[in-house]
């Protein structure tokens, strides 16, 4: 635990004992980060608090380079790694060190792999953190830099700037593809919606809040609870497992009200 | 139309060959612009085949101008006020004929942003493309001052305020045509010089580098490389300036932008038709034969990230669940 952060306060003593000037003894004010963001420490602190924590390879965060759409920078989490080596994974929640709204979404693996791609709105240049914790309730992080010009989260989706969303709203497309990860049974959703952040003037926000999965035994497969950042009309990759009884039902809510309710087939 | 021979500019070509662009000197906000004839009446200023960096200025295009006793064409006005100043002197420098008019052959930020040089000349677009700039012209300043920095200094962009109609003219003794093509942008302006068999390609083709592709269709830009390959095949043009990468003799650009635009199409029906995410996509490897190309990682991600999604969208059955309103 802390292995990282352990390192680095070692690092900084002994620094001190090389008559360092006075800075290198104090703590280090990005709490061991290894993408070195000050809000980091702040992100922690708020997430994951108190309970035992530590960085981890185990956890693949793959954004691109630079965002040459801030309004959908494509990200792509696997924690199946983590899975093998720390237990079952209760809960993937993905946060934006420099955006407005840093918490993204919370994605809840039930029945499946911990195995997730979506879209969100960048406001300029940040680290995008999975903080993982397993079923055991300790927390573990995996991180990627993405680049952007900005300005994602404070302009208007398409859907929302031409009106055309009323018409779309609450619609539902689905399909699955088998063996895209080797064994697995692949499930993208679209779902129509604006997802307005609340941070462009005189849009207040508007964006879906829950989506849950069952099967046909009515098992739930995973639970999405997401956040003003996700990109307008979501789509969301994931990866329902290699023994999978379809149909399913995706079933969700806005923070308006409005009820998510279609049959999805193979 | 006067028949010159057309030997001429293959010369002038063979010396283009080895020309090397020169390097800017950023210090001095100097891009070194140096104008070189490739044929009768007929000189490029050829811009580094690189992507938009602080290194190079930003001047990654290629610029030109037809001299006759008519007056001078300019043909492109670079990415800034700046290009456009020096754009004018380095033209001043190898001919004496007045300008005449100025034109941006689409809507492309580093097609016209230096038009602020220009003030006192007419500046002139297809109409497609005068609305295009006036409608994206402020987030093109936006993004050139991000990835250029002091080399943007002062530049404020001017559409160009008269339009083109596609015709055939002369341009003392050159038998000139503007042709409207479509495909990389809606409104593709190219020059053909009957004269000298100069194409001026505009964004139609690429040479040595990747395509960039913001508001590109691909079947209408196919469409559009088979007609000038067309033209290539029946010796009505021998010359081509493309706006990016080296001034070359024949189809070599005409086919290595059909080339990417085919394969990058495959490629991305493939991926949706598999279920991949763009961020998969963003990863798969690229062919052996692009490697070699300038720009190629980040204009492949540009590439991916504008055209994917209609890929992807493509895939998903038309059938439709509407939302139960249940407040």
């Amino acid at each position: 635990m802390h292995t990282d952060w352990t390192r680095r306060q070692v690092l900084a003593g002994l620094g001190a004992l090389a008559a360092a000037p006075a800075w290198a003894q104090s703590a280090d004010p990005t709490g061991g980060d290894p993408l070195g963001s000050m809000q980091w420490p702040v992100l922690q602190k708020k997430h994951i608090g108190a309970a035992p924590w530590q960085f981890s390879d185990g956890i693949a965060v793959k954004g691109p380079e630079f965002a040459e759409d801030a309004m959908n920078v494509p990200i792509f989490v696997d924690a199946r790694a983590l899975a093998r080596s720390a237990g079952p994974i209760a809960l993937i929640r993905l946060v934006a060190d420099r955006n407005p709204i840093q918490h993204i979404l919370d994605f809840e693996p039930l029945a499946c792999w911990p195995v997730l791609a979506f879209r969100f709105r960048m406001e300029q240049g940040s680290p995008v953190r999975a903080l993982v914790r397993t079923r055991d309730g300790r927390w573990y992080v995996g991180q990627t830099w993405v680049n952007a010009a900005g300005g994602g989260c404070t302009v208007p989706g398409l859907t929302r700037a031409d009106g055309s969303w009323s018409r779309t709203l609450g619609q539902v497309q689905g399909r699955v593809f088998r063996n895209v990860i080797e064994g697995g049974t692949r499930l993208r959703l679209r779902v129509m919606h604006p997802m307005d952040t609340g941070l462009v003037a005189g849009i207040p926000a508007f964006h879906l809040e829950q989506l849950v999965l069952r099967d046909a035994r009515d098992q739930t497969l995973w639970r999405l609870n997401l956040h003003e950042p996700v990109s307008e009309n979501p789509l969301l990759t994931l990866e329902l497992g290699d023994t999978v009884h379809g149909p399913w039902q995706l079933t969700g809510r806005d923070n308006n009200g409005n009820r998510i309710d279609a049959q999805v087939s193979a | 139309m006067t028949a010159r021979p057309m030997r001429w500019a293959g010369v002038w070509l063979l010396l283009g060959w080895s020309a090397t662009v020169w390097a800017v000197d950023a210090a001095r906000l100097d891009y070194q612009l140096q104008a070189r004839q490739i044929a009768p009446g007929t000189w490029v200023i050829e811009g580094a085949v690189d992507d938009f960096s602080r290194a190079n200025g930003c001047n990654i295009i290629n610029t030109g101008f037809v001299s006759t006793a008519a007056g001078t064409l300019v043909l492109n006005t670079g990415p800034s006020r700046l290009y456009g100043a020096q754009q004018r002197a380095a033209l001043s420098r190898v001919v004496e004929q007045p300008v005449r008019r100025v034109v941006n052959l689409n809507l492309h930020p580093d097609y016209f942003l230096g038009n602020q040089a220009w003030g006192d000349v007419p500046t002139a677009a297809l109409p497609g493309s005068r609305v295009g700039m006036q409608a994206e012209g402020k987030a093109y300043e936006d993004n050139l001052y991000r990835l250029c920095g002091d080399w943007m200094r002062g530049t404020e962009f001017r559409p160009a305020r008269e339009d083109v109609q596609p015709m055939r003219f002369d341009w003392g003794g050159h038998a000139l045509e503007w042709v409207r093509l479509q495909g990389h942008t809606s409104d593709d302006l190219v020059l053909i010089d009957h004269t000298t068999g100069v194409l001026f390609a505009g964004g139609l083709v690429f040479a040595d580098r990747v395509p960039t592709l913001p508001h590109a269709h691909l079947p209408q830009w196919l469409a559009s490389l088979h007609e000038i390959r067309q033209w290539i095949l029946q010796g009505r043009v021998k010359t081509v300036v493309p706006s990016h990468g080296p001034v070359h003799t024949g189809t070599h650009g005409v086919d290595q932008t059909l080339d990417w635009l085919q394969w990058l199409h495959e490629r991305l029906q493939t991926s949706a038709a598999q279920g991949l995410d763009i961020s998969e996509v963003l990863r798969l490897p690229i062919p052996e034969r692009f490697v070699r190309w300038a720009a190629l990682r980040p204009e492949y991600v540009r590439n991916v990230t504008t055209l994917y999604p209609r890929y992807e969208i493509e895939q998903f059955p038309l059938q439709t669940a509407p939302a139960v309103t249940g407040q």
